[in-house]
């Protein structure tokens, strides 16, 4: 188990170092040399090039590329062109409340899509199977943000029950405190988010069910006589989930993706509005660090997925 | 079919034969085929995708709607005579700009679907052939490139260069190869063992003939059911983007660049710029997934998504 670890920790790592040569190769070429954007369209060339020059813009790559690296190791995310700040700030400030609504997104929908999978396969091809299935087939074909638009519709222009969008006291400060004040404000963006992954993750629940049920020690257990209940809560369940882990892991950039239109829909002041204004002023910092940011945290999670898997599966932690 | 089967001199067996019923053998493809026709879902995939085509490419022949001309007194105007289905902002037709709209979306989708395949095959076929260290770099490079944010990498890369339809389905394609590239890959090594590669080496076969006439056709139903899936995925992706403001440039649009503002316009109570398309992306979406699935039963193909 623990060189299986080990060999998945190195090859993370790989990928990691993988991951920051193509967000720097990025940032140079879509960025360039920075000069021009910070100083403005009325600095002088001159100016530029001394500004350039002076933060060693004109090195060989391969140098600011160990030095990009360097500052990275230590934490440094560089500076942003247009906010004077740096990236570092701006991401702490705008994160808490991406991952306040991530992270209850994501808990709702392995809350639901889990009891709903297994539904689904111990009543297969019933009505309600089919119902679920169709649902979540139109929910996955559908983009994100016109769900987030279809609650709007129906909680808060046609039944006037939640706001449609974040009240002042969260959008403009994008205080975690607000957030956290205003559960009203949270349903409709949580309700999209989890939407979405429900749609994703009952589908493969289901299919992973009906594996599991497929199998000797399912028979087994109802052979000796065990209540259908208890089959289904000690030998089902845990069974069916374990594929489900590393799914969750992959589907990181998705929710990611998702995390981004919802709060644009919602006007959400998190990590998905940040990204979309330092888009329209082409603050390339930004952007490549949150970028980063999402690589990092998809390998983590990935990672992380698999050390769950290994303590969780004794077929995988024993051989 | 039948003809060929008319061919074949039909003489009933006397006796069963052993192992079962003789029949005449048919080619996978074949017999995936028929059982995706007999797939009632697929079909109306099928029926819906050819609607579309139709909607927007013959639509604007007998419907012309106003799309290009700014028209300020006429402007999100609620579905009227004249205009079945509103008018934007603008003042331009919602029916006309869904069918103008529909075609940049389409072609983006396959576009897209159709380079990320090309490369991605390649790619897979590559990799999983060389074995050793090139596997082993070309799909560190898959690893890196899947581990970041499709959506993130579009829209920093589509805000700067993809302002028309072929600079961004380029984009998309660009970085939507991984998912084909680890398919194939996993065909061929499972294929490249088999006995006919290996009679197709023993022959004399080349790499480059063992790759494009031995590999990539048997690895091809694999490919195909994920083109579907590729499409469909390649659609959301330029509704996302146009939804937040960073699709085509006027006077090129899509569906998404419909969109833009989405939130805004439903406050107001112009459902008309938001549904109608909406319904559009779905259809079609969906379209594409039914076939999609129907292709991977047919072609008894398993395939984990994303």
């Amino acid at each position: 188990m623990t060189t299986y670890l080990l060999r998945r920790a190195a090859s993370s790592v790989i990928i990691l170092v993988g991951i920051s040569i193509l967000v720097f190769w990025m940032l140079h070429v879509i960025g360039g040399a920075p000069g021009r954007a910070v100083l403005g369209l009325r600095a002088s060339q001159v100016s530029v090039d001394a500004w350039n020059k002076s933060h060693g813009f004109e090195r060989p790559l391969i140098i600011q590329y160990l030095t990009y690296v360097g500052q990275l190791l230590h934490g440094n995310l560089g500076t942003s062109y247009k906010q004077n700040q740096s990236v570092d700030a701006i991401l702490a400030e705008h994160a808490p409340i991406s991952a306040y609504l991530s992270g209850l997104g994501l808990f709702f929908a392995i809350m639901i899509a889990f009891p709903v999978g297994i539904f689904q396969a111990v009543k297969r091809n019933t009505l309600s199977d089919n119902v679920v299935t169709t649902a979540a087939f139109i929910t996955y074909s559908m983009p994100v943000f016109l769900l987030g638009l279809l609650l709007i519709q129906v909680f808060s222009l046609t039944f006037h029950v939640l706001p449609a969008l974040a009240p002042a006291a969260v959008s403009q400060n994008s205080s975690l405190i607000g957030a956290i004040t205003n559960p009203q404000a949270m349903v409709l963006p949580v309700a999209t988010l989890t939407l979405v992954s429900v749609a994703n993750y009952s589908r493969f629940m289901r299919s992973s069910a009906l594996d599991a049920l497929a199998q000797d020690y399912i028979k087994a257990a109802r052979a000796k006589g065990l209540p259908e209940r208890l089959v289904l809560l000690r030998h089902l369940v845990r069974n069916a989930s374990l594929p489900m882990v590393t799914l969750i892991g992959l589907s990181i950039p998705a929710l990611l993706a998702g995390n981004l239109i919802t709060e644009n829909v919602f006007n959400y002041p998190g990590l998905g509005i940040m990204f979309i204004n330092a888009l329209n002023q082409e603050d390339y910092p930004v952007l490549l660090a949150y970028t980063l940011m999402g690589g990092v945290l998809t390998v983590v999670g990935n990672y992380v997925a698999d050390i769950a898997l290994t303590v969780a599966d004794p077929r995988i932690r024993l051989a | 079919m039948f003809r060929e089967m008319e061919a074949l001199p039909v003489t009933a067996p006397a006796t069963v034969a052993e192992g079962g019923e003789v029949t005449v053998i048919q080619s996978g493809w074949r017999l995936g085929l028929r059982s995706f026709a007999q797939n009632r879902l697929a079909v109306i995939g099928l029926v819906l995708i050819v609607f579309f085509v139709l909607f927007c490419y013959f639509g604007p022949f007998l419907y012309h709607g106003n799309t290009t001309v700014a028209d300020v007194v006429n402007s999100n105007s609620a579905p009227v005579q004249g205009h079945p289905l509103g008018t934007d902002s603008t003042g331009f037709d919602v029916l006309g700009q869904m069918m103008v709209g529909g075609q940049a979306s389409l072609e983006i989708g396959l576009l897209a679907a159709a380079i990320a395949t090309l490369v991605g095959t390649l790619w897979g076929a590559i990799a999983g052939l060389a074995g050793g260290v090139v596997d082993g770099l070309m799909m560190r490079i898959v690893d890196v490139v899947l581990s970041i944010p499709l959506l993130f990498v579009v829209l920093i890369v589509g805000a700067k260069w993809g302002s028309s339809v072929v600079s961004l389905a380029l984009i998309i394609g660009v970085f939507s190869w991984l998912v084909p590239a680890r398919l194939v890959r996993g065909e061929v090594l499972t294929l490249r063992v088999r006995d006919f590669v290996a009679a197709a080496r023993a022959a004399g076969a080349n790499r480059s003939r063992l790759v494009l006439r031995h590999l990539i056709p048997n690895a091809l139903s694999v490919v195909v059911v994920n083109i579907t899936f590729q499409v469909a995925d390649a659609i959301l992706l330029v509704a996302a983007l146009g939804f937040l403001g960073f699709g085509l440039n006027f006077p090129t649009f899509d569906w998404g660049d419909m969109l833009s503002g989405g939130t805004t316009n439903l406050m107001n109570g112009y459902w008309w710029q938001v549904y109608p398309v909406g319904i559009c992306i779905v259809l079609f979406v969906m379209a594409m997934n039914l076939i999609g699935d129907a292709l991977r039963d047919a072609l008894d193909v398993r395939l984990r998504r994303r």
